[in-house]
């Protein structure tokens, strides 16, 4: 295959799993962010301790981890059909690929927010607020650069997950490796989809890292930084 | 401005039951300084958390400017709408500082007030404001991370203070710090208290606190408040174990003769009246122990002297210096040392 006849089957497939990742990414930081904040409010300790809410959303949340994510993509078939109207290309893979990351996504939260320091809970109590407001003004701002840090974990593991999308003929950079680099001996092609797949992972923890850095406030360093910068 | 009666609490952990407190009547009056001491497990830091109910008390009530707040509806980790406005009137400062690492001082100090629900502009007037009163105007746009310990605890006060609270209650505010910013921190709640009308409920395990900023105390042990009073009844009360502790006098009884423990508050402590005595009544006294200092804006002084002979042998001189307006114990007679070290805070 030479570079031309590469070129349109990359770029399609570049698109391709953009989408799916981007879709299945915001639906994930919808539904995953409040689960993983209802795990840490409703545990024991929390504000709104809830012992059978706990348990229940923790079994949810462990199924759906424990689950390959091959199974799930077959498995949620008669769902997608519902959810998008179809069963096949790109726009079905965003449904399996979305369950599959939002309990993933739920856990990292969880431990994100358990780890905000327990005084400032009680500080926002003691001036008054609300359980609302302390998630709103203590835990979610407190946790963010974890939030953020836990979500680029998330988008790269879609990518990885997004390449067994052509199950379901879903598409993407990751079925074009199979299709062609494996099933074809088409080497070099794969090669340079594997390059490119290493490149958009990279770029993906790269942006990652820089927004968790401009977020955190804690160590002396940062201070250092934002001193200089100011000076 | 602070009362609670008969407040008790019991922990249950995995079957068994701690009580933390047992039975506090605990009454802060209107504009003063009120300190709590007692070592770690003594139940101070329960009594404290009860008093904005962090802690809800498992019997027992509590009046904060009037309003009972054991009255008000709501769980211990969720409160009703009633107590949360409740809560908007009582500051409170914390050990650690309990600071948003997230927002910068000038944002630290309008949460509260995005909390009761203030317009912007007023938030920043505000804050602006509270940063000045604590001395920390120039510091509005760092964060935390950039702060010292007591410039996070400034911070801490002057978010407190933002809901212009009438009573705030300090949970071991300057335990995290070193002596010289303890001082500072004392120096600003003091400020605070006489020109904002503050009240100010402390908790400490630290009796130079009591001593530099207190005008009443309570000691407590075991869940209960063993002693309580102005720091002036107390250490007029011979038998005050809070007394012995702002001034300790070590424990140097000498071997025979009467030892006297003089205790001087005001003006008779600019006296000369041990060499009056000693004048007078042609006595040897020999000074065991003596220190002066400044407690709660009083001089206050104590003296342990040491005179020939037996108590009957001193009933003159004894008379003479209680003439005087001084306070006489009788610690010791000819050998028989009945006082020993009661180590309180040991």
């Amino acid at each position: 295959m030479t570079w031309d006849d590469m070129q349109p089957l990359l770029h399609d497939a570049t698109i391709e799993t953009l989408q799916m990742v981007g879709i299945a990414t915001l639906v994930t930081l919808l539904l995953g962010l409040p689960l993983g904040i209802l795990l840490v409010l409703t545990d024991r300790g929390g504000l709104l301790r809830n012992r059978p809410v706990n348990k229940v959303v923790g079994a949810i949340v462990n199924v759906g981890r424990s689950l390959p994510f091959v199974i799930l993509l077959v498995a949620l078939i008669p769902f997608t059909r519902w959810v998008v109207g179809t069963s096949i290309g790109w726009q079905a893979a965003t449904v399996p690929l979305a369950v599959g990351a939002i309990p993933f996504y739920a856990r990292l939260v969880e431990t994100a927010v358990r780890g905000v320091d327990g005084g400032l809970v009680e500080a926002v109590q003691a001036m008054g607020g609300s359980t609302w407001a302390v998630v709103r003004k203590a835990l979610l701002p407190e946790a963010l650069p974890d939030l953020v840090s836990a979500l680029t974990t998330t988008v790269i593991a879609l990518i990885g997950y997004s390449a067994m999308a052509g199950t379901v003929g879903g598409g993407g950079l990751g079925n074009l490796a199979i299709t062609y680099g494996y099933m074809r001996f088409e080497t070099g092609f794969m090669i340079v989809i594997v390059i490119e797949l290493v490149v958009l992972v990279t770029l993906v923890q790269l942006i990652g890292d820089l927004v968790v850095r401009r977020l955190s406030h804690r160590g002396a360093a940062t201070g250092l930084l934002a001193r200089l910068r100011r000076a | 401005m602070i009362t609670t009666k008969d407040l008790t609490k019991v922990y249950t952990s995995r079957g068994r039951q701690v009580s933390a407190l047992r039975g506090v009547d605990l009454h802060v009056r209107e504009g003063e300084v009120y300190g709590v001491v007692g070592t770690s497990g003594a139940g101070k830091s329960t009594l404290i958390r009860c008093v904005n109910m962090l802690e809800r008390p498992t019997s027992g009530t509590v009046t904060v400017a009037g309003v009972e707040l054991t009255a008000l509806r709501g769980s211990e980790h969720r409160a009703g709408r009633e107590l949360r406005e409740a809560r908007r009137r009582i500051g409170m400062v914390f050990q650690h500082f309990n600071l948003l690492s997230s927002r910068t001082v000038q944002e630290n100090v309008e949460l509260p007030l995005e909390i009761t629900g203030l317009d912007r502009a007023a938030r920043r007037r505000r804050a602006a404001e509270l940063l000045e009163l604590v001395g920390l105007g120039g510091k509005a746009g760092a964060y935390p991370g950039q702060l010292s310990g007591g410039q996070k605890q400034r911070v801490g006060i002057a978010r407190a203070l933002a809901g212009d609270p009438k009573v705030l209650l300090s949970d071991e505010a300057t335990s995290a710090l070193d002596p010289e910013t303890t001082r500072s921190i004392l120096g600003l709640l003091r400020t605070l208290n006489q020109e904002l009308g503050l009240t100010v409920l402390l908790i400490t395990h630290e009796m130079d606190v009591v001593k530099s900023v207190c005008d009443s105390a309570a000691l407590m042990r075991d869940g209960r408040i063993v002693e309580s009073g102005t720091l002036t009844d107390l250490l007029s009360d011979g038998t005050s174990e809070l007394a012995r502790e702002l001034f300790p006098l070590g424990d140097s009884a000498g071997p025979d003769g009467t030892v006297l423990e003089i205790t001087f508050q005001g003006d008779s402590s600019g006296r000369p009246f041990i060499s009056q005595l000693a004048r007078t009544y042609q006595i040897d006294l020999n000074i065991l122990g003596a220190a002066v200092e400044t407690i709660g804006g009083r001089q206050v002084g104590r003296m342990r002297v040491q005179l020939p002979g037996f108590h009957q042998d001193n009933v003159v001189p004894i008379g003479y210096l209680r003439e005087q307006g001084l306070q006489v114990d009788v610690i010791t007679e000819t050998g028989a040392n009945a006082f020993g070290s009661k180590g309180v805070l040991a």
